[in-house]
């Protein structure tokens, strides 16, 4: 009986500091320069969407290929993504993109309790996507489509799969205050990016830039 | 051909829609010279019915493509609180008039519609302010079309001067 509940402590214990290990790992990894990245991208929606294509335009060829995940019931971002990659096929000639539909994990105006499950939902879709993809580096802005795919990529790298680099940009409407998913994502990702200075004097993790959109 | 352009974006702003496109407001829009007024009105549904006369034309449609073509054609244009409608307004060098929409839950559209006033960038009001009335009897709309020519230029410059760096490099 004694002999049992020891074994199952010292499992018990030896779980734990594995996982704060990898937890340890995945949060002080040393980005690696190399010549290209593989990107997921999660488009939100409208305005989203928009912001993100517009922080696309700045970027080299070397994000490349691109994912895109977008919410299963988001029309209009499959339209502006086609589109953008269309004319970036124009200028630069090897452009690889693929898409993707995820359920959508949050409705405006949805209440707290309800989210939390429709999240995990959520990455019951999301993390065999993420493992599928495995990107080097998950870009997003803010929909709460994010969530669960940045949680997806974290957990790619506690389990020791893939490190993914997570980079959230703050919409350039957050003058004063987070989103809802720049609160959650802050502790989470590994560059937080804000477009403004108030807020970059209130998260001083945040990387601060002036305008990228 | 003064032209008056009003933007929603994706969004659903009925509000607007119905007070721009109303008899007294159309009359005030035409006695500011102008003598068309395009309405993108987005999931809205409040549909103005188009119509054309010797002086004046009214249309109506929901989404473009793109909007360039009818932002380079307006002389004012009066968006709701979007980022996007925002930035591509600005950098085309428009007057822009913002209305936010109250109806939008915990309104963060406001903070940044704020803070570009705040700069000097665009007006901005709400819904319930009755926008035209306001604009006109503060002569916004007098200082929109001098704002074209001089400051208007001036604050797209400081406002598109702003580092739009590349971020590859610290990832790469």
């Amino acid at each position: 009986m004694a002999g049992a509940l020891i074994l199952a402590a010292l499992g018990g214990g030896t779980v734990a500091v594995f996982i704060a290990l990898r937890l340890w790992v995945v949060f002080h990894h040393q980005v690696v320069p190399r010549e290209s990245l593989s990107l997921l991208v999660v488009a939100g929606s409208g305005g989203h969407t928009t912001e993100i294509l517009r922080l696309l335009g700045n970027l080299s060829n070397a994000y490349s290929p691109r994912h895109y995940i977008f919410a299963d019931t988001d029309e209009m971002s499959a339209h502006k993504i086609r589109s953008f990659e269309l004319d970036r096929a124009e200028r630069y000639s090897s452009t690889v993109y693929t898409t993707d539909r995820i359920p959508r994990s949050r409705e405006v105006r949805q209440s707290w309790l309800s989210t939390v499950l429709t999240t995990l939902y959520s990455m019951l879709y999301s993390f065999p996507l993420t493992f599928r993809l495995k990107p080097d580096l998950v870009l997003c802005n803010g929909p709460g489509t994010c969530v669960p795919i940045c949680l997806s990529a974290l957990l790619l790298g506690i389990l020791g799969i893939k490190k993914v680099i997570i980079v959230y940009v703050e919409s350039v409407c957050r003058v004063e205050t987070l989103s809802l998913s720049g609160k959650i994502l802050y502790y989470l990702s590994d560059y937080f990016v804000v477009q403004w200075p108030t807020l970059k004097e209130k998260y001083p993790k945040s990387v601060y830039f002036g305008r990228i959109v | 051909m003064k032209c008056l352009f009003v933007t929603v974006g994706t969004t659903s702003f009925d509000d607007l829609i119905a007070c721009v496109s109303a008899q007294d407001s159309l009359q005030i829009i035409k006695s500011l010279g102008y003598s068309r007024l395009v309405l993108q009105i987005g999931r809205g549904t409040v549909v103005p019915e188009p119509f054309s006369t010797e002086s004046f034309t009214l249309d109506v449609y929901r989404y473009k493509d793109s909007l360039k073509e009818d932002l380079q054609k307006a002389d004012l244009v009066i968006s709701h609180a979007g980022a996007g409608s925002c930035l591509e307004t600005l950098e085309k060098g428009k007057p822009l008039v913002v209305v936010i929409n109250e109806k939008l839950m915990n309104n963060h559209q406001l903070e940044l519609a704020k803070q570009l006033h705040k700069e000097g960038h665009l007006f901005y009001c709400t819904c319930s302010e009755k926008p035209l009335e306001h604009f006109k009897q503060r002569n916004y709309f007098m200082h929109a079309s001098w704002a074209v020519t001089v400051n208007g230029l001036i604050n797209t410059e400081m406002f598109s001067s702003w580092p739009a760096r590349k971020i590859f490099y610290i990832f790469g």
